[in-house]
């Protein structure tokens, strides 16, 4: 799938393969953290601790589905934080004001709201020519701030919301929540369209080398617009999952988790140089950011060392992937030399 | 018909090439001014002046160096995190009881070993600025949760107190300000007459020829990242002492503001382009606005809609001028051809 795993795929087989994915060496850190972690405390791995990882992975594993779309493209949206607190507050607002509106009416507007708010976002990058960094830096504050304006130190209670609803977030389906089952749906979906389907590969196509891409006739433009509008979509779901899940939203809500996001993605293996990753690799960085504060919690590191160590693992993961590019260029040279 | 089209153009091309971007932001400067004056009878008063120069001074600080890190196409996202890092440092310095000059001292310290961290990343390992940035925003404001937690620390010496909050002697300008104008000055200095200057401009403009002219541009991005974290590191300073108050959560957001100011300030996104007399001009722009905002009771989260408007309104405006102009030369050229066309028929 990407650049390496084809290398190897012509040199050594499967087995080598295997062992050169960022996905397996995923799996295996989540596991030796987990086992030390349970080593340490056997209450890590009870159902009850098991469920709540599950619940705290999925909502940022939905958001890095779409932020994966748009790193592929060699793009950033630091938005998503926003237009996730805007469409939280918006679904518990549409309980409070409509009582009786079903569930599924609520999820579908508050994806139209993160879809339009994605919209914003495509058209001044795609059409506009804003780079996605000024774009989405400016939206994720702009978006915000009409949240403050529009919430008015309001907020929204479990009480206001139906308990059908905040099922989505407690109740499960074969020991897994039906918040996790969501995430999973679209995490295939998402791996399928991303390698099976045209427009998954011209997103590779883009974050590889943009100017090839044009010269194959790929409207880019339009690619990037999608790709923005999908992250929107995706952030109004995560907004609605967000109400179901917590219950209590304020204008402050989801704050901040542009971070953990983008950085899950990262060191999930999603070059931030573009055109290399997988969602599945991405998803298993979210679990291993979620592992990982979980360990901390079970340590008793204070929960003030979070943001610090995320920053950190950001920084090992954009300096691990430039590394491994290195080394590929390095080979390849050496391969291409003979030629 | 034609003849007068291309006047037109050839008008406003001529104008655009006279108004430079510096003289339509004094000139917004000046609407900004005579609006607030309308608006609000407290505005032009010394105290409100003196309050609304205070306001933006960390955002100015920090908006110097950035300026010249986007000139030559890089940028620093993790500005407002070294901020919050330095105060709260500072304040557990002092809780600790040290001296409040060598506290000062290893908070400028700490300030350049950030932006060496950013430097050596960006330039050692090629890595993009963005994303080593928003790593280390997130890294630095984690350090300044861990210095602090959620404690805030408050007891600041008077004097020190009152280089934040005081006037300099018998005029409205704050002592703050007066370190701004002086850092202004230099780095006017620096980027406008002197050969450090042409290099960054020439970093900017073609980082290629750049290095075959012989210009030492990993050097020169290294040194620009260290002056972000010092005076990021200062801005913090002056912050911590402006409130009596040192939190992990100080200026968070602040980097907004300065990027809003920097790219408003006449700076381009591909860089090579830009002056300090234009990020000035825009950061007195941007002080005024939230100023007038706040005198008319602007939740100050609800004013970051302005900024984040005028950072995207900043690249929209030229962005949408230059392609309109492009498309009124090709329309000019398309209607020159069909013109030859028809004159080589009629022969």
């Amino acid at each position: 799938m990407t650049k390496e795993s084809k290398n190897t795929v012509d040199s050594h087989g499967w087995v080598s393969t295997l062992f050169r994915r960022r996905e397996t060496s995923l799996v295996l850190l989540i596991a030796v953290l987990t086992g030390l972690t349970d080593a340490l405390n056997p209450r890590f791995l009870s159902p009850q601790s098991l469920k709540d990882l599950m619940l705290n992975v999925s909502i940022i594993a939905l958001l890095v589905l779409g932020q994966t779309v748009i790193i592929l493209m060699r793009q950033i949206d630091l938005s998503i934080s926003s237009i996730v607190g805007i469409t939280a507050f918006l679904s518990g607002d549409l309980f409070v004001s409509h009582p009786g509106i079903p569930g599924i009416g609520v999820v579908l507007i508050a994806v139209l709201a993160g879809f339009l708010l994605g919209t914003v976002n495509a058209a001044l990058i795609a059409w506009g020519k804003i780079p996605a960094l000024i774009t989405t830096l400016g939206t994720l504050y702009i978006f915000r701030g009409a949240n403050y304006a529009w919430v008015h130190g309001r907020q929204i209670n479990a009480t206001n919301v139906p308990g059908s609803f905040l099922a989505i977030g407690t109740s499960t389906f074969a020991g897994v929540p039906i918040l996790t089952w969501i995430v999973l749906v679209l995490l295939i979906l998402f791996s399928i369209g991303l390698r099976q389907y045209r427009a998954g590969r011209e997103y590779y196509a883009i974050g590889s080398n943009p100017n090839a891409a044009i010269l194959a006739g790929i409207n880019v433009s339009r690619r990037v617009a999608t790709g923005f509008i999908l992250s929107g979509a995706i952030a109004g779901l995560a907004g609605a999952l967000w109400l179901a899940r917590f219950g209590t939203v304020d204008a402050t809500a989801a704050e901040g988790i542009e971070l953990t996001v983008i950085t899950s993605t990262v060191v999930g293996g999603v070059a931030i140089t573009g055109g290399v990753g997988t969602v599945f690799g991405a998803v298993l960085g979210a679990l291993l950011l979620s592992v990982f504060s979980s360990t901390l919690v079970f340590l008793r590191v204070p929960s003030f060392w979070q943001q610090a160590f995320q920053g950190a693992m950001l920084l090992v993961a954009i300096a691990a992937d430039a590394y491994l590019a290195y080394r590929y260029a390095l080979r390849s040279r050496v391969r291409w030399s003979h030629v | 018909m034609e003849s007068r089209m291309s006047e037109n153009q050839s008008n406003t091309r001529r104008l655009a090439r006279r108004v430079s971007w510096e003289t339509l932001l004094a000139f917004l400067v000046l609407i900004a001014i005579a609006g607030g004056t309308f608006l609000n009878k407290d505005f032009l008063t010394a105290e409100n002046w003196s309050n609304l120069l205070a306001n933006f001074v960390e955002i100015a600080l920090m908006a110097l160096p950035l300026s010249l890190i986007v000139i030559t196409s890089e940028i620093d996202l993790s500005v407002a995190s070294m901020l919050g890092l330095s105060s709260s440092l500072l304040g557990l310095l002092w809780e600790y009881k040290l001296a409040m000059p060598l506290g000062i001292v290893i908070c400028l310290l700490v300030g350049a070993l950030c932006g060496t961290l950013n430097g050596f990343l960006i330039v050692r390992f090629r890595l993009p600025s963005l994303a080593v940035t928003i790593g280390t925003l997130a890294l630095f404001r984690g350090f300044a949760y861990i210095l602090l937690g959620d404690k805030a620390v408050a007891d600041f010496p008077p004097e020190y107190a009152e280089f934040g909050i005081g006037n300099i002697l018998y005029t409205f300008l704050p002592w703050p300000f007066l370190l701004f104008i002086v850092l202004a000055l230099i780095f006017w200095v620096l980027l406008h007459h002197t050969t450090v200057g042409r290099s960054i401009y020439a970093i900017g403009g073609n980082q290629t020829a750049a290095r075959f002219s012989g210009i030492n541009i990993d050097r020169l991005k290294m040194l620009l990242f260290i002056a972000s974290g010092i005076i990021s590191a200062l801005a913090g300073i002056v912050f911590t002492f402006r409130f009596s108050s040192s939190r992990a959560d100080n200026g968070t957001g602040f980097e907004l503001s300065a990027i809003a100011a920097v790219f408003l300030g006449g700076v381009t996104v591909q860089g090579g382009k830009g002056t300090i007399t234009g990020v000035v001009l825009s950061l007195l722009l941007i002080g005024i606005i939230n100023n007038v905002l706040t005198l008319a009771d602007v939740a100050s989260e609800v004013l970051r809609i302005v900024t984040g408007s005028l950072l995207i309104i900043s690249i929209l405006l030229p962005n949408l001028i230059a392609s309109t102009h492009e498309r009124l030369r090709l329309i000019q050229r398309q209607r020159e051809i069909a013109k030859l066309g028809t004159a080589s028929v009629t022969k």
